[in-house]
Formats: C-alpha cells, structure tokens, sequence
C-alpha cells in the first residue's frame, strides 16, 4: 500500500464520521461551533499518532492476552499528557470541550485503529493512518460543526453571516447534531456513488 | 505477561509524572490569571490585591470567595466569586462585582452547564440596556432582583427562565456573601462616586 493512499484511506474511503460511523459520542456531543469541531479534532488526530506509532513499536513484545489493557494504557498516557497541556496553554479552548476530552480515552476510533491498523503494520504507516484518520475525523467534526453554528446561529467560526434570530436554535442543541449529522451522511454517500 | 503490563503501567505513570511536572506551573498561572482578570473586571479601579486579601463566607452551605478592593486603603468594591446549584444544568459560577455601597456594577460568567443558545445568553442578557433585563447599576437591597414571573423587576431570558432565576439566585448569594463582612462603616461616605461609572 503507498503512503498516499494509506492517508486518503483515512479521510476518504474508512472516513472515521461518515462511512464507519466510529466515535459518535463526541462527534454529535462538541460540534455545537465549528472551533469546538476543530478543536477536538485536531486533539483526537493528535492522540490518533501518537498511539498509533508507539503501538505499532511495541506491539512485538505485548503477548496477546494483555493487549487490549496494553493498547488502553498507552492512549490513556496520550490522552492525558494533551489534557494537561490543553489546560496549561488553550485554558479557553480545554474550557469548551471540557470532558470529551478525557472521553478521548474510550472513542474507539483511536482503540479501532491501533488494533487494526497499527497492530500489523509498523511505525510509519501507522503514524500516516493516525494523520488520515485524524484529518477524516477533523474534516467531518469541523464540517458538522460549522453546519450546526450556521443553522442555528447564523455564524461561522464566529464570523456572521446572516442575523442571529433567523438561527433555528434546534441546530445547537442536541437533536440538530443528528439531523444535521444524518443529512450530512446522505450527501456524502451521494457524492461517493457517483 | 504480567511483567510486560507492568513495565508499560510503570513506564507511563514516570512519563504522566514528568509532564505534569512540567504543566503544573503554566496550569495554575492561566488559572491565576483568568480569576485576577475577571476580578479587574467587574470591581472599580483599585491599588491592592484583592487576590491575596481573599476571604470566604459560607452563603446557603456554599463557601463563596470575596476578593476585596480598596484605593488608597478605602473600600471601593469588591468582587465575589458566588455560585448556585439551581442552573438548568447545575451550577452556575459567576463572578459578581460590587461598588462599595453595594451596587452591582458588573459580572463574568466563570462557568456554567446551560444550554446553549438559551441559558448560555446571560453572560451577554444581563448587562443588555434593553427593556428590564440589565441588573449594572441596580441594587440587590433596594431592587426588586427577581424575575418578572416571580413578581420581580428583571426581564427573564426568552425561555430560559430558570437559567434566569439562576442567574439572579447567584447575584443574591453575591451580595449576602458581600454584606456580611461590609459593616465596617465605610460605606456611607463613597456613596455619591458610584453613579459615575455607570453608563
């Protein structure tokens, strides 16, 4: 498989939000505003190549029987070592995605990948497909939250494009991240029979 | 097999050791930071440091923070980090400044668990000129600070009025935070600077 195509596999083919549907809890929990989306998925790519690399190094000497808690531990170690530096230099931005962030731990995209990616290839092809997932993810998470701010805001990354009280307030909260997530799916399927 | 779980478990929690080591510093200062400019916010213009001369008073079993501010050794305000539990999406952290009589003159929203797009306005509804919604400039004692469905002068939030009660159970405990350890006297003589610095 070359490079290139290992990355696009990630954001296009095994798109981690529109074709396998891996990680909903944080895709529909942070894309309230586009920066949310960014921000949480730029942290997930970050944890997605680090894990991927260390796990795709130390996978010959993990026998099989602790592999999972193994895997678990290592991102579990990404996850936190980002937390803490979220909250010492983007207070703002950690502020806002508050707890998905430890949640990162248990998105099983990152445990998904390092078991069938990372586990049979080694640390380079491993870190590629922790970038192409990590842009698939990003890709959609800012893609979704950017529909969800315009709809129910009027804004874009906080930039107005049209008057806030023309916003259907439905589109922020909870129920507009699956009807929004839905019709997104629906256009992306479209787009990849044709 | 369990010496390898071992060694991994070992080697992370040295690695996690390490870096919180070294974000420890830059946490507590952003942290530090955010707390001194949500005080220089809300109080008038002071030259102590309200953050070293901090105090708390238990308010409804809550211990809420004052942070007092005075010029030239007189009392100009304060700023009192006060909470409740009632918010739509439990507590709401808000920090309240007064002028020395008691006067709200402005507040910051530390943190809250609202819904967004309806409890989330107050940080921007309760200081709008706008019908009855701003509370700069009233006064817990002498204003009527509750919602109107309460019988009370302060328009609530289009359909976030709990949020709203929220809002104004927070600025009462802020202010019962506040008088409580105000009987000091001073507070006769600054009464006529505060109309000034109300817009």
């Amino acid at each position: 498989m070359n490079k290139l195509k290992i990355i696009l596999n990630g954001i296009i083919t095994e798109n981690p939000t529109f074709v396998l549907l891996l990680g909903m809890c944080p895709t529909l929990g942070t894309t309230s505003s586009a920066i949310n989306g960014l921000g949480m998925g730029l942290a997930t790519m970050f944890v997605l190549i680090c894990s991927n690399a260390v796990i795709a190094l130390i996978k010959n000497l993990i026998p099989d029987k602790v592999r999972i808690p193994s895997f678990i531990v290592v991102i579990a170690a990404f996850v936190t070592i980002l937390q803490m530096c979220m909250e010492a230099y983007v207070p703002a931005l950690y502020e806002s995605l508050g707890l998905f962030i430890p949640l990162i731990v248990v998105n099983c995209i990152v445990l998904g990948r390092a078991e069938s990616f990372a586990a049979k290839h080694n640390a380079f092809d491993s870190m590629l497909d922790g970038v192409g997932c990590g842009l698939g993810f990003t890709i959609a998470l800012t893609l979704l939250g950017s529909v969800r701010e315009l709809l129910g805001t009027g804004k874009i990354f906080n930039t107005a494009i049209f008057p806030e009280h023309f916003g259907a307030l439905v589109f922020v909260l909870a129920p507009g991240a699956f009807i929004a997530l839905g019709y997104l799916i629906v256009i992306v399927n479209k787009l990849k029979t044709k | 097999m369990l010496i390898v779980l071992t060694v991994i478990t070992v080697l992370v929690g040295a690695l996690l050791g390490y870096v919180y080591g070294i974000t420890a510093e830059p946490i507590a200062q952003a942290k530090k930071l955010k707390q001194e400019n949500a005080v220089k916010d809300v109080t008038p213009a002071f030259d102590n440091s309200p953050i070293d001369e901090q105090y708390t008073v238990t308010v409804n079993g809550m211990e809420l923070k004052v942070f007092p501010a005075t010029k030239e050794g007189e009392k100009v305000g304060a700023a009192v980090e006060s909470k409740t539990k009632n918010g739509f999406g439990g507590e709401v952290v808000i920090m309240v400044g007064f002028e020395a009589d008691g006067t709200i003159r402005n507040y910051r929203v530390l943190s809250h668990a609202e819904t967004p797009g309806l409890g989330s306005k107050m940080e921007e509804w309760f200081r709008t000129e706008r019908g009855s919604q701003s509370v700069l400039g009233k006064h817990p004692a002498k204003d009527n600070l509750t919602v109107k469905k309460d019988g009370g002068s302060v328009d609530a939030i289009t359909a976030a009025t709990i949020s709203s009660r929220a809002f104004l159970d927070v600025i009462a405990n802020a202010y019962t935070a506040y008088t409580n350890n105000n009987c000091d006297g001073a507070t006769g003589a600054t009464q006529q600077e505060k109309e000034a610095d109300h817009e």
